[in-house]
């Protein structure tokens, strides 16, 4: 019996993969569910003894939409997937727990001296290396440590946690295991956005699935479902809310890794980061240090969303330039149109012209050109696109989704967004210009988070300050 | 309106809030759940919650008013969720948003007076390949138009992930937990 791989994830399943899934189980064909390999534009993509096939919409006429041999597809086959590897290949919950026994068993600052050996930093946006995290809350003294996960993936363009968490939940969970190893914690809690209800329920399955393996007998792990606020994905944010409280964000220091969660030392991390930790363990973090440039080392989940045709999730080292990213692996812009403008890095990240798509992304280069990797989100916009509206809209989502607990942000923002409703009225505008620019050097210099000192990014490249 | 038994409801809430009482973010938790059974939350269940968990009825109300799951207001008996974040809009997400709320004579977070359909934005569903996209009743809908979004409206045509909010029987989101399990 021919057996055929159907993903079960959010975009394929909106997209049909169930019914798929349901008329080759009719036609007699063994189905597996799978995670998506993040290859979006030719989702619901299915495998037929392993050819595969994308997007399918009618299951009698495939040879349409032939991709070949998965292991083939260039969209794949030029990727360097550390943290996807097996993301799309397995059955989230067919798991061999065999590994990660072993590696539960190394010296915890044997782990913490990969990390640091493989440069790794936080992929959720800050970049901060990870292995000093590692260190201060294996180092600081308490009853009780937390590794808590931030999937509270918020930034508009971005859904590399949503696909690992979907699609190889284990990844995600031999993460977290080997981090409370390594800072000597009992338990994990994962922080996910109610926006993601499939992956809640796959990741508290595969959670489960640990528990009967016995995994989780000195490492406890929850599921946090969030209620709706962007800023929970602010790190002292996310740990006030776990606390039932209002998101509102704490004045650093302490730092979580010193007094997070109900004061304890807390590590705090995105999916990612802790999704690449089995690869660095496995390989050796100088194997993971090798690929990259410079202090950007390892892989990067970039995820080409927006105005483009092959819409996908790309591993690949840190690097590659946003152009090749967008005409090579993206096709260029959906609507046919030439690019008017990138956004990198979600809602607070720049707006990139064409003349800077040639900057290689990683954390140093685009720091150069007041830009970020952040979470690794590229928005594609055509020429169409209306700078000025999108500086608007940058203040009036900080408008909506600030806590309200400093002054630069809470009245920042809606000042901001009053005055450029006054530029879009207005003939001349360096009236408003001027009152932006001072807003901006506020809100960046004063804000008690990232939410309010990171606005203006978005703001000052869309409207060409400097 | 089905007639509420306050008695069974305040049952109800206290023992929803009662089990979440010992977890990680319980008043969330608790919340949550109680707009998941009732369709929104409303003052007496504020009261409840406050006791159950020992805090002021002014920090559940501070929590209610936090998060923008937490809704005061029942939605319409459909619901439907418009992306309003940067990458549906480079791909005409504003339209789609406009064209939705004119198609439906309601805006951006109102219902209709008949209570038949509500509007309501989202800031990201993560499928940010494939916008603009939208929900319907919780179920994601990629490529959205307004067209297929009004005739997602009909019955028989749901497909995708359902939300948690896809398990509410729209009869007991106006409030009636007798219809409860």
């Amino acid at each position: 019996m021919s057996v055929a791989s159907v993903p079960r994830e959010t975009l394929a399943v909106a997209l049909g993969a169930d019914e798929l899934a349901a008329g080759l189980a009719q036609a007699g064909h063994e189905v597996v569910r799978t995670g998506s390999y993040g290859l979006c534009w030719a989702e619901p993509m299915i495998e037929i003894d392993g050819i595969a096939y994308g997007p399918v919409t009618d299951l009698a006429d495939l040879e349409s939409v032939r991709l070949g041999p998965v292991e083939a597809i260039p969209e794949l086959a030029r990727q360097e997937r550390r943290v996807f590897d097996r993301c799309g290949r397995v059955d989230p919950f067919d798991y061999d727990p065999a590994w990660l026994r072993s590696q539960l068993d190394c010296d915890p600052l044997e782990i913490i001296d990969e990390i640091e050996a493989s440069g790794l930093r936080g992929r959720g946006g800050a970049g901060f290396p990870a292995h000093i995290k590692w260190r201060t809350v294996h180092d600081t003294p308490a009853d009780e440590k937390y590794v808590v996960v931030n999937a509270d993936e918020g930034d508009s363009g971005t859904f590399a946690d949503r696909l690992i968490m979907e699609g190889d939940p284990f990844r995600l969970i031999e993460g977290m295991l080997l981090a409370g190893r390594a800072v000597g914690a009992g338990k994990g809690i994962v922080y996910l956005r109610s926006e993601y209800p499939l992956a809640a329920e796959i990741f508290a399955r595969a959670m489960e699935a640990a528990r009967g393996m016995g995994l989780l007998e000195t490492f406890d792990i929850e599921l946090f479902v969030g209620a709706g606020a962007y800023i929970c994905g602010e790190e002292t944010s996310l740990l006030e809310s776990l606390e039932g409280k209002r998101g509102e964000i704490r004045a650093k220091p302490p730092v979580p890794a010193v007094a997070g969660l109900f004061g304890k030392p807390t590590l705090v991390h995105n999916v990612i980061t802790l999704c690449a930790v089995s690869d660095i363990l496995d390989r050796g973090g100088r194997d993971y240090a090798a690929l990259g440039v410079g202090a950007s080392t390892g892989t990067m989940t970039f995820q080409l969303a927006g105005n483009v045709k092959k819409g996908a999730l790309i591993e690949l080292p840190f690097g590659i330039s946003l152009r090749a990213l967008i005409e090579d692996w993206g096709g260029g812009t959906r609507s046919g149109r030439p690019v008017g403008a990138v956004q990198v890095g979600g809602p607070l990240g720049a707006y990139l012209k064409e003349e800077q798509l040639d900057t290689p992304m990683t954390y140093e280069a685009l720091a150069t050109i007041g830009a970020g990797v952040g979470h690794g989100g590229i928005v594609v916009f055509d020429d169409t696109v209306d700078l000025v509206r999108q500086a608007h809209y940058a203040f009036a989502f900080c408008a909506h989704e600030s806590c309200g607990k400093c002054t630069p942000c809470r009245i920042g923002a809606v000042r901001g967004r009053e005055t450029v409703e006054s530029l879009m009225a207005s003939a001349q505008g360096d009236d408003e210009l001027a009152i932006i620019r001072d807003l901006c050097d506020v809100m960046e210099q004063a804000s008690l988070c990232q939410m309010g000192g990171m606005t203006p990014i978005p703001v000052r490249s869309a409207l060409g300050l400097k | 309106m089905a007639v509420v038994d306050p008695g069974l409801e305040e049952t109800r809430v206290r023992d929803i809030a009662t089990s979440r009482v010992d977890h990680i973010g319980g008043t969330i938790a608790a919340l949550s759940d109680i707009v998941r059974s009732f369709g929104h939350i409303e003052q007496r269940h504020m009261e409840i919650v406050a006791d159950v968990f020992n805090l002021t009825v002014a920090e559940i109300r501070g929590i209610v008013s936090f998060y923008s799951d937490l809704r005061t207001e029942p939605t319409g008996k459909r619901h439907i969720r418009i992306c309003q974040a940067e990458a549906c809009q480079s791909v005409g997400g504003r339209e789609l948003t406009a064209a939705t709320a004119s198609r439906l004579g309601i805006g951006l977070g109102e219902t209709a007076a008949d209570g038949s359909v509500s509007l309501e934005a989202v800031y990201c569903l993560g499928l940010c390949t494939s916008g603009p996209s939208a929900t319907v009743d919780g179920r994601a809908v990629p490529f959205a138009t307004a067209e297929a979004l009004i005739e997602s409206l009909q019955p028989g045509s749901a497909r995708g992930v359902p939300s948690q909010e896809e398990s509410l029987q729209p009869g007991s989101a106006r409030g009636n937990p007798s219809h409860e399990k």
